[in-house]
């Protein structure tokens, strides 16, 4: 019993990571445009097929038959041990993160600034067919199929407690999500263009007045959460062994859940909210019902909206006349 | 407010009295009539089918107008509704025709209250416990409620939903409506000449349907627009325009929203009961978040709070893509050989995603915006941001790191 709990609380660490992960995304958008990016979702699915197409690269021997000069990086990348393996990682991350990232900015530019002044559901519907392309297009271009998506960690095992053991693959995930947060945390609450971020989500016009260059502060919301996004993206298509053009779909509404769950808006919160979720979910499916899991999900978020409707972290809201 | 209400009856009289007016109605009543025949003699039997979705579609979008263009209330569960009417409909329908099989062609006319009340009371329980949340908030525990909805039913509690398989469950049916079997098995002609492969008329499923829809259509429509002159859709008005205000002015909110979100939820439910009986079958997967989505796009691309404008949406989201589709698969787009006629369906959603985001940089008020709405619009930008903002503040004082 007490194995069963453990086992899937690392599960819901682990899933929690990813939710956290993506529900940045969601959030540092909401923060500053106050805008539900629906189209986030297919930027997460986007990160992992970027990231198959670099690794495939880096590592498939088809490849290597057909560009012999690749040969000799591959063999550092899949013969070369841990160094290998790591820049492989590395390399694969971040082309995804910049690759996505620039997909983030470009969505911004030509689906949302044209509406910035366009009445509230106007970005909404948008971003709908944002995401509706972006599925199609993966699927018509890449494949409408499952994938195979390989894990470098194999079946390694870092460590084992009691009867349970746990996957490198899990705690690399976790602790990446975690080194990201805490990245991103810093550089948003330290760094200058942090402060002008933090400045545009406070009060847009102000914030241009004193000379802040709002445009440039929301565009780099829209590079960081899909970079984020990506990430996540890879690292599900590891955990879960496959990808496919609709897979962003429930990862994003859950992680858009864990966002509000946190308080919209509100960086700490999204982190907050993806492992209460994920964690929850985990425990969910163990205990009562794998069917039900998500009824679990989105039951709690009704219930913190109803009775906390800022969110964990979100301060209560008071309408001014 | 009583001005308004004057305007909105001079213009109804006004529409009465005009010849060219009648002359138009008379001529679409006319061309709803006769179009699927003509469709059905010439061999397109696919594009009554379409029609006859593409009325549910309108049905959908006028019942979530209610809620959102009206009341102003951002659902995004409404597809919930649409199952609710569609699973009640067919479960009480099968328990009423396993005791009295003489009622069989009557069922489905007899279950339009049941599913009517079934999905109004759903909108009334989502309602209740949702009254002090609003816009986005709001959204969200409704896009959640939908989804706790569809989980359910795939879920197949205590039995009665048959989980992911669907209704009705393997060698049951559901009964075929009053009439239909009698016209399939009476009324067909053939007019050899006519056309390249004739005339031959058949009176089908697809075109008993497509007559009921329309008729609902017609309904909802009258019904719809009494609402909105009402009193009570003059509190909706005030209430979407400034919840504090209309409150400070008598207007009781927890009424306003909780007829809003039965009254909206009733013609899906409706809806979803036709669906059912027209389709021969209901399954969980007709009521994903997606749907829900389509429904809002419909609703927004037309013009919220606009009854041509739901018209209009549902024929762009519903209807363009399937009549691509269906045309491509049937091999009648002209000049175009198979190969790219499959192309060009497999295209439909990327250029459906571009459209919905031209459109909304082009007409963000929708293609047919209300009149009254219409006149709002050009404070709405403002007023909208002004508000938000609010929220915003309120939050972020102490929201984000570091502060």
């Amino acid at each position: 019993m007490l194995n069963l709990i453990f086992a899937q609380l690392i599960n819901g660490i682990t899933l929690g990571g990813l939710y956290a992960l993506i529900a940045l995304g969601y959030t540092l958008v909401y923060g500053i445009l106050l805008m539900i990016n629906f189209a986030h979702s297919e930027l997460f699915m986007s990160g992992a097929f970027v990231g198959l197409g670099v690794m495939t690269l880096l590592t498939s021997a088809t490849v290597a038959t057909k560009y012999p000069a690749m040969a000799p990086a591959q063999h550092f990348f899949t013969q070369g041990g841990t160094a290998g393996l790591i820049s492989m990682l590395l390399i694969t991350f971040l082309s995804a993160m910049v690759v996505v990232g620039i997909m983030g900015v470009a969505t911004e530019r030509f689906a949302y600034r044209p509406l910035r002044h366009a009445p509230r559901l106007a970005p909404l519907i948008s971003a709908v067919g944002v995401s509706i392309f972006l599925q199609n297009a993966v699927l018509l271009w890449i494949s409408p199929q499952q994938l195979p998506f390989p894990n470098p960690f194999g079946d390694s095992v870092a460590f084992t407690i009691g009867t349970t053991s746990i996957s490198t693959l899990k705690v690399v995930i976790v602790v990446t999500a975690i080194g990201l947060m805490i990245a991103l945390d810093t550089y948003v609450s330290r760094s200058r263009m942090g402060k002008a971020m933090r400045a545009t989500s406070q009060d847009r016009e102000a914030a241009g007045l004193m000379g802040i260059d709002i445009n440039r502060s929301i565009m780099l919301a829209f590079f960081l959460g899909p970079a984020l996004g990506a990430v996540a993206g890879i690292f599900s298509g590891m955990y879960y062994g496959s990808i496919v053009f609709n897979m962003g779909f429930i990862p994003g509404l859950k992680a858009f859940t864990a966002a509000v769950l946190g308080g919209i808006g509100n960086l700490r919160g999204a982190m907050l909210g993806g492992f209460v979720l994920g964690i929850a979910e985990a425990l969910g499916s163990g205990f009562i019902s794998t069917g039900y899991k998500d009824v679990i999900a989105f039951a709690i978020l009704i219930l913190v909206l109803i009775f906390r409707p800022g969110g964990l972290l979100g301060e209560s809201v008071v309408e001014k006349v | 407010m009583a001005g308004t209400k004057m305007d909105i009856n001079t213009k109804v009289g006004a529409g009465k009295a005009s010849p060219l007016k009648i002359a138009l109605y008379t001529l679409l009543a006319a061309a709803l009539i006769i179009v699927p025949l003509l469709f059905e003699g010439f061999g397109w039997i696919f594009v009554t089918h379409i029609m006859a979705l593409v009325g549910l579609y309108v049905m959908l979008a006028l019942g979530l107008n209610i809620v959102l263009g009206y009341a102003g209330l951002l659902d995004l569960g409404y597809i919930a509704f649409y199952a609710i009417g569609g699973y009640s409909g067919v479960i009480v329908g099968a328990w009423a025709y396993s005791h009295a099989k003489v009622l069989g062609p009557f069922i489905y006319f007899m279950m339009i209250p049941v599913a009517a009340a079934a999905a109004a009371l759903t909108g009334i329980a989502l309602g209740t416990p949702v009254l002090r949340l609003r816009g986005d908030y709001l959204a969200i525990v409704t896009l959640g409620f939908g989804e706790i909805v569809r989980i359910i039913i795939t879920n197949n509690p205590f039995g009665i939903t048959n989980g992911p398989a669907g209704l009705p469950r393997a060698g049951q049916f559901i009964p075929s409506p009053l009439g239909l079997e009698y016209m399939q098995n009476h009324w067909y002609f053939t007019i050899p000449g006519l056309g390249p492969n004739g005339f031959n008329f058949q009176f089908d499923n697809n075109l008993y349907w497509y007559y009921i829809v329309v008729l609902l259509c017609l309904l909802t429509i009258f019904v719809v627009r009494r609402l909105d002159q009402s009193r009570l859709g003059r509190s909706w008005a005030a209430m979407r325009e400034d919840e504090v205000a209309a409150s400070s002015m008598g207007v009781s909110i927890t009424r306003a929203k909780l007829w809003a979100f039965s009254l909206g939820a009733l013609w899906g439910g409706i809806a979803g009961l036709t669906f059912a009986n027209f389709q021969q079958f209901v399954s969980p997967e007709s009521f994903t978040f997606m749907e829900s989505v389509f429904v809002v796009c419909t609703v927004v691309i037309g013009g919220m709070g606009s009854i041509p404008g739901a018209i209009v949406g549902a024929v762009i989201i519903q209807g363009v893509p399937a009549m691509v589709q269906g045309l491509a698969a049937a091999g009648k787009l002209p000049g175009v050989d198979p190969a790219t006629a499959t192309i060009i369906a497999n295209y439909r959603f990327l250029v459906f995603g571009l459209f919905m985001v031209v459109m909304m940089a082009w007409r963000p008020q929708g293609l047919l915006p209300s009149k009254r709405r219409a006149a709002e619009l050009a404070e709405e930008g403002e007023a909208a941001e002004e508000e938000s903002e609010t929220l915003y503040d309120a939050q972020h004082d102490t929201g984000m790191p570091g502060e």
